[in-house]
């Protein structure tokens, strides 16, 4: 394999190039994706390489552009249909939630629906509560969507290669705030299964279930740790759904200790149910309760010194780890 | 063609618009659209300089839509506006000190720092909000013109939007509900030609918007958006018609945006000429009401000038009142979630 650094968005926008160049059958519709390339530059030169058949810019019409998905999915294309920013997802959500995700199963199986739905979410830039959140459990809560939720450059790539060779409806949220994080990621085409964890550092003390960008804090908060002789395991699930509880249940029981970030809000977030499954699954072996770090019950936001508050950091991740081990 | 195509559909301001214009109008026209501009040309700067946390959406070249249509609206009328909506909210009346404030994320600004550019609200003003989701005000809008007409208050909504969010279901739903129920709203299309960085001859097949009223069964009007006395004319023959309880009516004010989409330079991939810039620019809303208001002898120079100056001297106290006023604390984050 060959490897190099890329940044997460060229990444992305590689394994875009890639599936297009493999699969005819793959298109993308969004506004400005074509001739613009995206608001993000996630879709940079697509338009040049497989043309306006392909490519497609389309009206300010999400509910329009995840039907056409639907619609042409059914019929056996794989669509990418793009949301830009994951807040409005609002606008499109019947097509999601009513239509997409049902199909296969209240057609009694008749039909699969093999659509990509790309979106950029994640607070930390003054965007404020209509261009920041983070709603990925929304989508998790609906049987028939998976979520994925890339947290390096590698992760960017293989999963929305993953995606859309998946037959089912998919959501892949990129997170803004890492579209210029650099990793290795290899030339090649390559997809990374939906619902399989990435262990990211391995450790004895502690396990941090961090999702999205709260990876890159968390393997942040785990080098400080470290260097206070707490050995922190880092585990993505890199998918919300399907979840890799199998992986994080296996950590637990060698921790004895689980603490879960992500920046969507606390209540009813991802974190509650990797909790719940974590003690039906490890109960006997918490050394603690399986603790929470997220953002309070409030909208994102604006002024920067709400935001940092608002979203969870290294610092304060190290803080919660270190609360956790020294309880016991 | 038009009159079989579009049968609602009128095209320009009442004839004579623009005659008996009084000093006074002129002069408020022009100080509503001052304000927007200079507003708009520092605002830009300090967040290109990183002084102002966030991302704007500028509304210079479009003065002359919020300007026209506000001065036939009062405090009682209710707008609701766009990601685009320093303008709106400025021409309706809200002070550059709490939006300086609100952009600087502080505690002394229209939404206590919590929403910033794309949420700017003055509820004593008939500033409803602006939004930072496409077609998100225009449902709300109606919603505001039906308490009117429930009270029986006789106030007025208008609705402000672009070309590209046209295309979005809200437009199309509110619409057609405001026209059933003959609601007191105004729709103001504001069509600059571009939907972010897609022309609209990409994003439509129609030349003029206001046809879309016709889908609907009520008036359309296109007008010249650089003429802040022609969007008034129409404005306020709208106004009058949703008085007397005839309902909505759609404008379309064709209009320019000088600067990128978002912020002032940009343009990442060229998609727009450079000569289509600086021709909308030869047309320039606000020299246009100067040329009209000197040419007839109605304003002195000077007074175009007094107003200038004035406006730069708000400015730069409303920016310094900005800076100096107090971050919000992070432990009322949870505050105004949920009404108590
Ligand atoms: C529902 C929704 N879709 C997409 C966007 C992203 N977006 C912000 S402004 C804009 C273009 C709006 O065009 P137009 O309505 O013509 O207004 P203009 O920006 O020209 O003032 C888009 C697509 C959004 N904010 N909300
Ligand atoms: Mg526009």
């Amino acid at each position: 394999m060959n490897t190099r650094e890329l940044t997460y968005v060229k990444a992305f926008n590689e394994g875009m190039h890639q599936i297009m160049a493999e699969d005819p059958d793959v298109f993308l519709i969004g506004e400005d994706v074509a001739g613009y390339g995206g608001v993000f530059h996630m879709f940079d030169g697509l338009l040049t390489a497989y043309g306006d058949r392909r490519v497609k810019d389309t009206p300010i019409a999400e509910q329009a552009i995840i039907g056409v998905g639907v619609g042409a999915a059914a019929r056996g294309l794989r669509p990418v249909c793009d949301l830009m920013f994951m807040d409005f997802i609002g606008v499109a959500m019947d097509q999601i939630f009513n239509q997409a995700a049902k199909m296969k199963y209240m057609f009694g199986g008749a039909v699969s629906v093999p659509l990509t739905i790309t979106t950029a979410g994640g607070a930390g830039m003054s965007a404020a509560a209509q261009h920041s959140q983070s709603l990925e459990a929304w989508l998790a809560h609906i049987p028939g969507l998976k979520v994925a939720m890339p947290a390096s450059p590698y992760d960017a790539k293989g999963l929305i290669v993953g995606a859309i060779r998946d037959d089912n409806p998919v959501i892949v949220v990129l997170n803004k705030k890492m579209l210029g994080v650099k990793g290795p990621v290899p030339e090649e085409l390559y997809a990374i299964p939906l619902g399989v964890a990435n262990v990211v550092q391995e450790g004895d003390d502690v396990t941090i279930v961090a999702i999205g960008r709260m990876v890159l804090e968390a393997t942040k908060a785990a080098q400080a740790l470290g260097e206070e002789g707490i050995s922190a395991e880092v585990i993505d699930p890199r998918t919300v759904q399907p979840l890799d509880i199998d992986t994080i249940v296996t950590s637990a029981k060698k921790t004895n200790r689980v603490l879960i970030v992500h920046e969507a809000v606390q209540f009813g977030g991802i974190g509650a149910e990797i909790s719940s499954q974590v003690q039906e699954s490890a109960f006997d072996y918490l050394d603690a309760p399986v603790t929470r770090l997220a953002a309070p019950f409030a909208p994102v936001p604006y002024a920067p010194i709400l935001e940092n508050a608002y979203i969870p950091d290294a610092a304060r991740i190290a803080a919660a780890a270190r609360q956790l081990v020294e309880r016991s | 063609m038009t009159e079989t195509l579009a049968p609602n559909v009128t095209y320009g301001p009442p004839e004579g618009y623009a005659a008996g214009v009084t000093r006074e109008l002129v002069l408020d026209l022009h100080r509503r659209m001052v304000r927007i501009r200079m507003f708009e040309e520092s605002a830009g700067k300090l967040v290109e300089s990183g002084d102002m946390p966030g991302f704007l959406h500028l509304y210079v070249g479009q003065e002359a839509v919020a300007a026209g249509v506000m001065s036939v609206l009062d405090d009682v009328d209710q707008i609701t506006s766009t990601h685009r909506g320093h303008g709106h909210a400025i021409a309706k009346g809200a002070e550059f000190r709490p939006m300086f404030a609100e952009l600087y994320g502080k505690t002394t600004g229209y939404c206590k720092g919590r929403g910033g550019s794309m949420h700017i609200v003055d509820m004593n003003r008939g500033m409803l909000g602006a939004n930072a989701i496409v077609g998100g005000g225009i449902p709300i809008a109606i919603g505001a013109a039906f308490a009117a007409q429930y009270r029986g208050d006789g106030s007025v909504a208008a609705s402000f939007f672009g070309d590209g969010a046209t295309n979005i279901g809200a437009f199309h739903e509110s619409v057609n509900m405001a026209a059933v129920w003959d609601l007191p709203v105004l729709f103001i299309c504001e069509n600059n030609g571009y939907a972010e960085f897609t022309a609209q001859g990409n994003h439509m097949r129609l030349d003029d918007i206001a046809e879309r009223a016709n889908s609907y069964g009520i008036p359309g009007v296109v007008v010249d958006g650089m003429d802040a006395l022609a969007v008034r004319a129409v404005a306020k023959v709208a106004v009058d018609r949703a008085k007397r309880g005839e309902g909505p009516t759609l404008i379309e004010a064709k209009t320019y945006r000088y600067f990128d989409h978002q912020g002032i330079k940009g343009m990442r991939i060229p998609y727009r000429d450079p000569a289509e810039v600086e021709a909308w620019k030869e047309r320039d809303a606000i020299r246009l009401l100067e040329v009209i208001g000197t040419e007839r002898g109605l304003v002195r120079p000077e007074d175009f000038a007094a107003t200038w100056a004035q406006t730069e001297t708000d400015i730069a106290d409303a920016i310094e009142f900005a800076r100096s006023s107090p971050d919000p604390d992070p432990a009322d984050i949870l505050d105004d979630v949920y009404t108590v």
